[in-house]
């Protein structure tokens, strides 16, 4: 490999020949015959040279970027050795390169031998390769001890690793396993290393930007297959403390090597990376070294590495574009070299053209080569947003070095729209209850009911108590909520419980997260929150102040691992407390039937030739749309992974050698949970590759050690790995994809690529079939790839991990200040809209062929506003048959149901049977409602196809557009009337029976007939619940015990059964059971008044209630009971022994009163005479004292000595009016 | 009508062990004029009632039983027409409503072969004519009329200010012509949990002090004063599960609460003690 970049360097080869022999097998005609010879004979490198360009580079700035590891990852191959190390420079030996620890005694002379070796192993199988991967810990140690032979072997491409295991004699405890480079045989001890651990960064410098946890960023030699877990794991691994563990154990053991390095050598070339113990240098001491284009020390060697690295970026033969452009950003900002260079002796300069000394020599030297690759990648540069390009064009350095590049800056910035702005969601919503999904009627029992009414609460109390305390220091998902959502999954039985909760649970999920700090409310197929149509300048302020007190949130480096932000490690830690088997499967299927939905959504394509003005509000709306789709996909797409793949993750190393193989045989038995080859290969050809990619690359972000080696997978890979050489940006053209488009996918593959569990070798491995990924010829013309729908805000929403780039640029203005990670904060997008309607399925047919070629060459707002309009009329017109025919049906039913009722009698049968006999009456009918579903859609479609089309629209296609509605909307209410309607005339008919049913039963008073209040009232009157409260304290004071000073005046008692007959007139307040107690009261009072039982209030002598006051109270009562009480009053209670014995206690007793109010309430027609004659002459039975029984006596022969005159006229009025009085009060 | 909760617990103290009769409830409101009287009897009804929970187990042991109905049969012996029931009430600090039906209770099984159902025992409490023995239904009826806490009277009462401010809300929301569903509806439609009012068009309440308003979804009455102990139990059964379905919501307790349990506001669960005046609907033009 070095030899290519030798030659390179020695000018024997061009730059341009050199990508070529890179990007393709073959060398190009255009090659000339020597350039051709010099490669060729190198040919069976060539895969492994980006690789080892890409570590070379690093191992040459490690010096300027001491805190190493957190360097954007390397790419394959391990890290090649500091040439500056303080012992002396590297005598003149390529094997300088391939150090990672200062001190290098022993170099390899032939940089060859490694990689043939490399090249040996490479030449096997690729699963074999995982065979004799080490444990985490022999991986990690490898570190510095042996397993680091492994680890080269193993890399892709990088001759490095070996020698610098050898640069360290005091770890080099096994010279057999790991003898200097080049002498290593690929033998079967070759043990595949763990993945390298990246230090913690802790320097002074990278403090702020750089993330504690980068561990994305290793270099990619280490598989990552190979390597158990920490890594894996911890993104999701809550549950899973091993691995963190493992993590933190690995970060020991490193910390422990790099500090026994730094004993052993003199100067530490790398600050401990303990995060505890800060070095006394770390705060504010350094300061930054100015870069000076004049001291740059071999300016051709560097534009020819320049231009090479430039020209791989360019062809997409590294990895990650943006973790390329974050090392190249990190040279430009870079601060001093760590050592001293000074000291060092002046080069020659065949030492300089050659590999043998350091790349940089000075932080000139770096910030030249930054602003050198940078000029290559303006297009890049310049998309980007404003504020990553207003830091770039503000950059002094870039000034210095290029200003002309600073001036294209400057100018991108300017014109620039691409501000990246963040929303902040509004708190959390809850799924709204719809009585069409959630009802009892969905529920297969009333418990079934009930148990998913209680559970959705407790899902909600669990969400806000998670909300509240999910931040606090120490809280544990598991140890606060699990026992409770493990109980709440233990009540959902029944397989249909399931799926209602699984609903509830997937649209929260979309509500909640469905961008990472979306605006919410606006979920697929909802209707958007109303807080969005109160007017922006109410909603922008709300989300500014929120904004204000939005914490930043560092992503996590450039290349962090699959997290689960904000309000998604809600439902990731949900799902795994939850451990239920049939919650995880309902969801897979849940999901993966949304994931589908959404992604074969007809999003409108481009339409090149749209000239005028409008065309731009609708693409407004069309990325919007796109934007909410992708977003809501990558989501779904991101936990169908998690699930689908939890239970083959865990934190123990992937299996190796024949457990592997006979793991495989079982894996690739099981069939994927949705098939995402054919969706994606669909997506290919149908160039929506920017719609299918992003959210596959989620999915796939999740995917265990084994899935990469699945031959469904595989091919996937395979595919998406052509994909990604062919996004070339600098190839624009018609027919092409769009450039964010492109950027897109390259950021989501770049960063898929860098995942642990896929084997970074895949990469590289690859042959490139490469230049042209023409997957198929019928592709069509313009698919959503060609149509602008990203921009740079889904762009960052998506890859939040592309603001790095603007936080290292930050970081590098405000110095070394701020270490909390960055003052940078998350990106999020701005809101977005809900869809719009959902292609119809039913499109089959040569009509159907039609419609689609109709709609070709419109506008798209056409098919949009048809299949609204259809979706609509067809929903409603199933919404109208309910209203008429069946509410018509449901009419019938109650009144043949009346009669059943008065023929057989109260009981009125089983009421199953009775369901049974009316629908198989009924239910017939229900054929009418195709014809009548017809009918009203051809009479409602039209219309609205007309209001909501533009009136230039010309005539034959609007009524084109009307007829493609009507059929729409047809077919689509007909669908499901013709399945449904029985059932919905049955269950409509069942509900009708049991409210008839049950009105039957009690409360007749309730039921009875009621007159309102007059139409002049004004509800004045008092409350009743007042009343009953006053007629209380009269009662209680009568009954006593009271005060000597407590009594009533006889004007308040007036007063009172005054405010009585109001409020009895006006029914505004009156509720039955008040009025039935009012009924008793009156009748007690009344009581009460006969017995002279009310204390008056006044001078002793007045002490009861006149005569005559006593009677004028009587006949206000008698007249309430006749005219105002509209319930039964009581009266039989006045002559109850309890109420009569009460004037027992009286002296002298007065019988006059009760006789009185015997005879009024048989003159009113309260009471009939005989009623009152039994009443009497029960009384006689009960036990009184002897005088007491004897007056009783009398009274009732006085009652009953008058003559009978009103008898024929009471009779007349008890027919008119039934017996109120012998109608028992309910209560 | 809104306290902060050291105004209330400087209320509630005064409670302590004060019998639910009329006369304590005239010095209550002696004590603190300026509160209304509605809202000092919800308070005294609510503490008592705590208070009532915390010690019904004591008086629900065979012993206690035993003895009172003792003590009552002494008592009546003595002399029927003193207030026995009510006195040994007031005395072992019990509800006289709940000490009548103790009562009562033992009074059956003594007289009656089958041990009394709870509906009879109900019906009897509303209608003591129909207990057999004359003193016994004298001296219930006397607890019933004399209890402001508990018993069938208070429960009507209770109902009926419920019912009442239900009726108050709709006619303010028909005033102000804000479409809604009432409980009923909503049941018919098949809602599992119901709120008073769900609006059909939500409205904004806009707040003095506050930069936005808060969205109503939903409104509940309650015509009671919002104590932590009510409020908790009613956010749990009600306003949580109002919310879990149908966003944020209104939550009115005419009577007052208690000020600092208007913590969920940002969450979407707003007191008020009235109907709000600031109210901003959704303006047609705008969407």
């Amino acid at each position: 490999m070095a030899a290519v970049l030798e030659s390179l360097l020695r000018e024997e080869v061009s730059v341009a020949a050199v990508v070529r022999w890179i990007a393709r097998s073959t060398q190009g005609s255009e090659d000339n015959a020597g350039e051709a010879a010099a490669l060729s004979s190198l040919r069976a490198l060539r895969k492994e040279f980006v690789p080892f360009l890409l570590n070379f580079l690093r191992e040459q700035s490690s010096r300027v970027l001491p805190q190493g590891p957190p360097t954007p990852a390397k790419t394959p191959g391990a890290s090649a050795a500091l040439p500056g190390r303080p012992g002396g420079p590297p005598r003149g030996s390529r094997g300088a390169r391939s150090q990672l620890f200062p001190p290098t005694e022993a170099q390899s002379t032939a940089a060859e031998a490694p990689l043939a070796r490399r090249g040996g192993r490479r030449r096997g199988p690729g699963p074999a390769r995982e065979r004799g991967g080490r444990g985490l810990e022999e991986g990690v140690s490898g570190e510095s001890l042996p397993g680091a032979g492994g680890r080269r072997l193993r890399g892709s491409g990088s001759p490095s690793r070996p020698s610098l295991t050898l640069s360290d004699p005091p770890n080099l405890s096994n010279l057999e396993e790991f003898p200097p480079v080049g002498s290593v045989p690929p033998g079967p001890t070759g043990t595949k290393p763990s993945r390298r651990i990246n230090p913690t960064p802790v320097s002074e410098e990278r403090s702020l930007s750089k993330p504690k946890t980068c561990f994305t960023s290793p270099p990619i030699s280490c598989v990552p297959s190979s390597q158990p877990s920490a890594l894996d794991t911890s993104p999701w691994g809550l549950g899973l403390p091993p691995g963190c563990r493992s993590l933190q154990e690995e970060r020991e053991m490193l910390r422990k090597e790099r500090s026994k390095q730094l004993q052993q050598s003199p100067t530490p070339t790398c600050p401990t990376p303990e995060l505890g113990s800060p070095l006394p240098s770390r705060t504010g001491s350094l300061t930054d070294e100015p870069a000076d284009p004049a001291r740059v020390s071999s300016r051709q060697r560097l534009e020819l590495v320049a231009l090479v690295y430039s020209s791989c970026i360019a062809e997409n033969l590294v990895p990650n574009l943006f973790l390329e452009l974050f090392f190249v950003f990190q040279l430009l900002t870079a601060r001093r070299m760590v050592t001293a260079k000074d000291s060092d002796p002046e080069l020659s300069p065949a030492v300089l053209d050659s590999l043998e000394s350091p790349l940089f020599q000075s932080i000139h030297d770096c910030v030249f080569f930054a602003v050198q690759v940078l000029e290559c990648h303006f297009q890049v540069l310049s998309n980007l947003d404003k504020g990553t390009l207003k830091l770039l064009a503000e950059n002094e350095r870039l000034l210095c070095f290029s200003p002309a590049l600073q001036g294209r800056l400057r100018a991108a910035y300017e014109g620039s729209v691409a501000k990246v702005s963040l929303v902040m969601p509004p708190s959390t919503q809850a799924v709204s209850f719809q009585p069409e999904t959630d009802n009892r009627a969905n529920f297969s029992s009333d418990r079934a009911f009930h148990t998913f009414k209680k559970q959705r609460d407790v899902f909600y109390e669990v969400l806000r108590e998670w909300e509240d305390h999910h931040e606090e220091p120490g809280w544990d998902f598991e140890k606060g909520l699990g026992s409770r959502i493990r109980a709440m999954m233990g009540q959902l039985s029944a397989a249909c419980s399931h799926s209602h909760f699984v609903r509830l649970f997937q649209k929260q999920l979309l509500q909640m997260c469905q961008s990472p700090g979306g605006a919410g409310g606006t979920v697929l197929g909802e209707a958007p929150d109303v807080l969005s149509m109160l007017g922006a300048d109410k909603l922008g302020r709300l989300w500014r102040l929120q904004e204000r007190l939005m914490a930043p949130q560092s992503s996590g480096g450039p290349c962090p691992p699959p997290t689960f932000p904000g309000c998604q490690g809600f439902f990731r830690d949900f799902i795994l407390s939850a451990s239920s088997f049939q919650f995880n499967q309902h969801l897979m299927d849940s999901l993966s039937l949304k994931i589908q939905e959404l992604n074969g959504l007809a999003l409108p394509q481009h339409e090149p030739n749209d000239e005028d003005g409008e065309s731009d509000v609708d693409w407004q709306g069309e990325r919007k749309q796109f934007a909410v789709v992708l977003l809501s996909l990558r989501l779904l797409a991101k936990f169908l992974g998690f699930v689908a793949f939890l239970p083959y993750r865990g934190p123990e190393p992937p299996p190796t050698g024949e457990l592997q193989d006979s793991i495989l045989a079982l894996r690739s038995q099981v069939p994927p949970v949705l098939d995402v080859r054919t969706l994606l290969q669909r997506g290919l050809q149908a160039r929506r590759a920017v719609l299918t990619v992003p959210w596959l690359v989620e999915f796939l972000s999740f995917a265990d050690h084994v899935v990469p080696l699945l031959e469904y997978y595989r091919d996937i890979f395979t595919l998406l790995l052509r994909l990604h050489r062919s996004l070339v940006l600098s190839q624009e053209s018609e027919g092409k994809m769009c450039f964010l488009n492109k950027l897109l996918l390259l950021a989501v593959l770049g960063w898929l690529f860098q995942i642990p569990t896929v084997p970074e070798d895949l990469f590289f491995l690859e042959e490139g079939p490469s230049y042209a990924f023409e997957v198929d010829t019928v592709a069509p013309e313009h698919g959503l790839d060609n149509a602008p729908v990203v921009d740079q805000q889904l762009l960052y929403t998506c890859c939040p991990y592309i603001g790095e780039l603007r936080k290292l640029l930050a970081s590098w203005v405000s110095g070394s200040s701020g270490r909390s990670g960055g003052f940078m904060r998350k990106i999020t997008p701005t809101t977005t809209t809900s869809l719009g309607a959902q292609p119809s399925q039913t499109s089959q047919g040569l009509q159907a062929q039609l419609a689609q070629a109709f709609f070709h060459n419109q506008p798209p707002s056409l098919r949009r506003t048809v299949e609204f309009v259809a979706e609509r009329i067809g929903s409603n017109c199933v919404k109208h048959i309910k209203a008429t025919l069946v509410a018509d049906l449901v009419r019938q039913a109650e009144s043949l149901l009346q009669e059943q009722l008065v023929t057989q009698g109260e009981e009125g049968g089983d009421p199953a049977q009775l369901l049974e006999i009316l629908c198989s009456q009924l239910c017939p009918h229900g054929a009418q409602a195709l014809a009548l579903g017809r009918e009203f859609c051809q009479r409602k479609s039209p219309g609205a196809v007309r209001a909501l089309l533009p009136e230039e629209t010309p005539a034959a296609v609007l009524s084109s557009a009307e007829n493609i509605a009507v059929g729409l909307a047809t077919e689509k209410a007909c669908a499901w009337l013709s399945a449904n309607i029985t059932a919905l005339i049955r269950r409509e008919v069942k509900a009708a029976v049991s409210r008839t049913l049950r009105a039957q039963g009690p409360e007749p008073a309730a039921r009875g007939e009621r007159r309102g209040c007059s139409r002049a009232c004004e509800h004045h009157a008092p409350l009743p619940s007042h009343l009953i409260s006053e007629i209380k304290d009269v009662l209680s004071l009568a009954v006593g015990p009271r005060d000597p000073d407590e009594g009533v005046s006889p004007e308040h008692l007036e007063q009172l059964l005054g405010q009585l007959g109001q409020t009895l007139r006006c029914r505004q307040f009156l509720c039955p059971p008040a009025e039935q107690h009012l009924a008793k009261c009156s009748v007690e009072l009344a009581s009460l008044l006969v017995a002279d039982q009310i204390p008056i209030l006044g001078p002793p002598a007045q002490y009861r209630l006149e005569r005559g006051q006593a009677r004028r109270l009587l006949h206000m009562l008698l007249s309430l009971w006749k005219e105002d009480f509209q319930g039964p009053v009581p009266l039989q209670l006045l002559l109850s022994p309890r109420n009569v014995g009460l004037l027992a206690d009286t002296r002298p007793r007065e019988w006059d009163l009760l006789l009185f109010l015997l005879r009024e309430l048989v003159e009113k027609g309260l009471m009939g005479r005989m009623e009152i004659e039994a009443c009497l002459g029960s009384l006689h039975q009960a036990q009184w004292p002897g005088d007491f029984a004897e007056e009783l006596a009398t009274l009732s022969n006085l009652f009953l000595a008058e003559p009978h005159l009103p008898e024929p006229q009471l009779r007349a009025c008890e027919l008119v009016q039934p017996n109120r009085g012998t109608v028992l009060a309910q209560s | 009508m809104i306290l902060t909760k050291a105004q209330y617990d400087e209320i509630a103290q005064c409670l302590v062990s004060v019998p639910p009769t009329r006369q304590s409830l005239r010095k209550l409101k002696q004590r603190f004029p300026s509160q209304s009287q509605a809202t000092l009897l919800s308070i005294f009804s609510q503490e008592y009632q705590k208070h009532i929970k915390r010690t019904h187990a004591k008086h629900h042991t065979s012993e206690a039983i035993e003895s009172y109905y003792q003590r009552y049969l002494n008592g009546v012996v003595k002399n029927g027409a003193a207030p026995v029931l009510l006195d040994l009430a007031n005395e072992v600090d019990y509800a006289p409503s709940l000490m009548a039906r103790l009562i009562l209770e033992r009074f059956l099984q003594e007289h009656e072969e089958t041990p009394p159902s709870k509906s009879i025992i109900n019906s009897m409490l509303r209608d003591p004519s129909q207990i057999p023995d004359g003193v016994l239904a004298n001296q219930v009826y006397q607890c019933i009329v004399n209890d402001c806490c508990y018993g069938p009277l208070v429960d009507c009462i209770k109902h009926a200010i419920g019912h009442e401010h239900e009726v108050l809300l709709r006619d303010l929301l028909l005033e102000k012509n804000l479409s809604f569903l009432d409980e009923d509806q909503l049941r018919a439609k098949g809602y599992d949990k119901t709120p008073d009012f769900i609006l059909q068009v939500p409205v904004v309440m806009l707040c003095p002090l506050a930069v936005e308003g808060h969205i109503i979804h939903w409104i509940e009455s309650k015509a009671s004063f919002g104590d932590e102990c009510s409020h908790h139990a009613y956010l749990h059964d009600q306003f949580w599960s109002y919310w879990n379905r149908f966003g944020p919501g209104l939550v009115i307790y005419w009577y007052g609460f208690i000020q600092e349990l208007d913590c969920n506001r940002e969450r979407g669960i707003l007191l008020k003690a009235c109907f709000p005046t600031n109210i901003v609907t959704l303006c047609h033009s705008i969407a």
